[in-house]
């Protein structure tokens, strides 16, 4: 995809290059200002001045000194507990999409009728957002929702499953919010895999099991690790379900959620800040740590021509 | 010995076309049951142990109307979707132009900066954000939703369109420029009309965006700048003031403005483009 970019930039004649040098600043560079500057004032400088907010503890916390509103959040075993609590959802969240998009996303590289219908229909949850889908749940789900109506009438439970206000609602409503995005995700990356590979292997011998191990998952590794990371961005910032099909108070406190809470609640922005800052801390740096995991394993298991 | 010639056996392409309808199934009777029984309860008179509501009526979306105010709900929230998509393309494209064209110094802070936004979750900048703007008074107004949602519009308009102007030949400017156009002629005349369908696209894409994030419209907006999602959520968030089934209404409202939507966005848009892609 760089390629071209690249031979556009090469194709730049040397007198004109000399020319801008000369000339000192780009005019053209100038297009890219507003762009900056509005990153600059509305993310980075937001971003410091939370940083700022969040050593300068308010209220009880003061005593503390400068660190005393993460002192607040990682003493409180109550508050802590929020970090579990949403590494619980997102991480299973994030590994069971993954799990079922991957053979549906390699299945559809090939047509199968009705390509389109199908693929419209995975997308169609991200349209609809978490809050519309949280919401519909309490229906769907509710002890008196067509799930707990088939359930019973089919025999397999007795009485009405708790799907609804507690770790199980949430975990669903993840599922099904996130999906569309690993699904298209690994759609694109399963769509560049050569399928002449997979009939190389096969017609080498190789079994379904030696193919999948040996040629499909290596050639989609790097897709699966971006879509992974993607989607546990998305995941680990739940908010909105939690309190809606979730026990805010209690299973599903998610971290997003006790910032809010420190934040419009208690009016204590400078917690609300830090804990917002120890989220962000935590999600890039497991972000980080999955994306390195791809490039070693990609270095390690890269094929000849792939990309 | 013999060798027997065996054929690549079938089985496999059965069980993933097999395993592709399973899915659909699932997805069909899970997100299909969702979206149905919101719409069956929003007309119900009431819907207590039966398979199906006991009565029809519209009498939750009349009050729906006017017990949330749809109208002005509706209202702002167009007005908030159009102004982001608007303002993150006005500044999107040029800076999406410039990345694709040129090498500088500082060109990977500047992407990484771009980036950054849509890596992290919401909440983590928007309270810091919205803290800002209390101070500036500007939240709780339709400007600080504005604002809020900008900062990650605007990244995503970077995103999608820069590999868009890559794909431009920037042989076609130089035709031009050589030809006598002046660089304004340039780029009304070439590089606009290039450009439009992934502007458009963009755009699009950031309004679908615009009116499916909750976090920083929850976090920023007053009584007269809410979008529909956040509406929706007050609605659910209090059960029990209000019968369910008029949040149902509230929630099909919603529905439909998104399908309408998703409709438009699907005729000019690749679905792939809506998640980004990250380009190595």
């Amino acid at each position: 995809m760089s390629a071209p970019a690249a031979r556009h930039e090469a194709a730049e004649s040397a007198p004109a290059l000399a020319r801008r040098s000369r000339r000192g600043l780009d005019p053209t560079l100038l297009l890219i200002a507003p762009a900056a500057l509005c990153v600059l004032g509305l993310f980075v400088y937001p971003f410091v001045y939370g940083l700022a907010l969040s050593f300068q503890p308010y209220g009880d916390n003061e005593a503390n000194g400068p660190l005393g509103s993460y002192l607040a959040f990682f003493g409180d075993p109550r508050e802590r507990l929020s970090i579990w609590n949403t590494l619980r959802l997102a991480v299973p969240a994030t590994f069971i999409d993954v799990a079922v998009a991957l053979p549906l996303a390699y299945r559809l590289r090939r047509p199968v009728p009705g390509q389109r219908a199908l693929g419209a229909l995975f997308v169609i949850p991200m349209t609809l957002g978490t809050v519309l889908i949280a919401e519909g749940m309490l229906q769907f789900f509710g002890p008196a929702g067509w799930v707990n109506k088939s359930l019973l009438a089919v025999g397999l439970v007795h009485e009405p499953v708790r799907f609804l206000h507690n770790y199980l609602g949430t975990l669903i409503s993840l599922l099904i919010s996130d999906f569309p995005a690993v699904f298209l995700l690994l759609l694109g990356y399963a769509a560049g895999i050569d399928p002449a590979l997979d009939k190389a292997a096969r017609v080498l011998g190789a079994s379904w099991w030696q193919r999948t191990r040996r040629v499909t998952l290596p050639m989609m590794a790097p897709g699966i690790a971006v879509a992974a990371a993607l989607s546990f961005v998305a995941t680990f910032s739940v908010f909105p379900s939690a309190v809606l099909v979730g026990n805010p108070a209690g299973e599903t406190r998610v971290i997003a959620f006790a910032a809010w809470q420190a934040a419009y609640e208690r009016f204590d922005y400078s917690e609300g800040s830090a804990i917002a800052i120890v989220m962000g801390v935590i999600e890039l740096g497991l972000v980080a740590a999955a994306l390195s995991l791809r490039a070693g394993g990609y270095r390690r298991m890269r094929t000849e021509g792939a990309r | 010995m013999t060798v027997v010639a065996r054929r690549a056996p079938p089985s496999r392409d059965l069980g993933g076309t097999l395993y592709v309808f399973a899915a659909g199934l699932v997805v069909v009777v899970v997100v299909g049951g969702i979206l149905f029984s919101v719409l069956l309860s929003a007309f119900a008179t009431s819907w207590f142990g039966g398979w199906f509501p006991d009565g029809y009526t519209d009498r939750w979306f009349r009050a729906a109307i006017t017990d949330f105010d749809i109208p002005q709900i509706l209202l702002s929230t167009a007005f908030i979707t159009l102004a982001v998509a608007a303002i993150a393309v006005v500044i999107g494209v040029p800076a999406a132009y410039v990345l694709a064209r040129r090498r500088f110094r500082g060109k990977a802070v500047v992407q990484i900066l771009l980036l950054l936004p849509l890596l992290l979750p919401p909440i983590t900048y928007g309270i810091p954000l919205a803290t800002m703007l209390y101070e500036f008074r500007l939240a709780g107004s339709a400007a600080g939703v504005i604002i809020a949602n900008l900062v990650p519009a605007l990244p995503l308009v970077v995103l999608l369109l820069t590999p868009f102007f890559e794909q431009i030949d920037p042989n076609l400017e130089r035709a031009a420029r050589v030809l006598g156009a002046s660089p304004r002629r340039v780029f009304t005349r070439v590089l606009v009309p290039l450009a439009a369908p992934g502007v458009l696209a963009a755009a699009l894409t950031v309004v679908v965006r615009t009116l499916a994030l909750f976090e920083l419209t929850f976090l920023t907006s007053g009584p007269d700048s809410t979008t529909l999602v956040v509406a929706l959520y007050y609605a659910a968030f209090a059960p029990g003031i209000r019968p369910s089934q008029q949040i149902d209404a509230m929630a099909v409202v919603y529905m439909a403005t998104s399908l309408v939507l998703l409709l438009a966005a699907l005729r000019f848009v690749n679905p792939t483009n809506m998640v980004v892609r990250v380009r190595r």
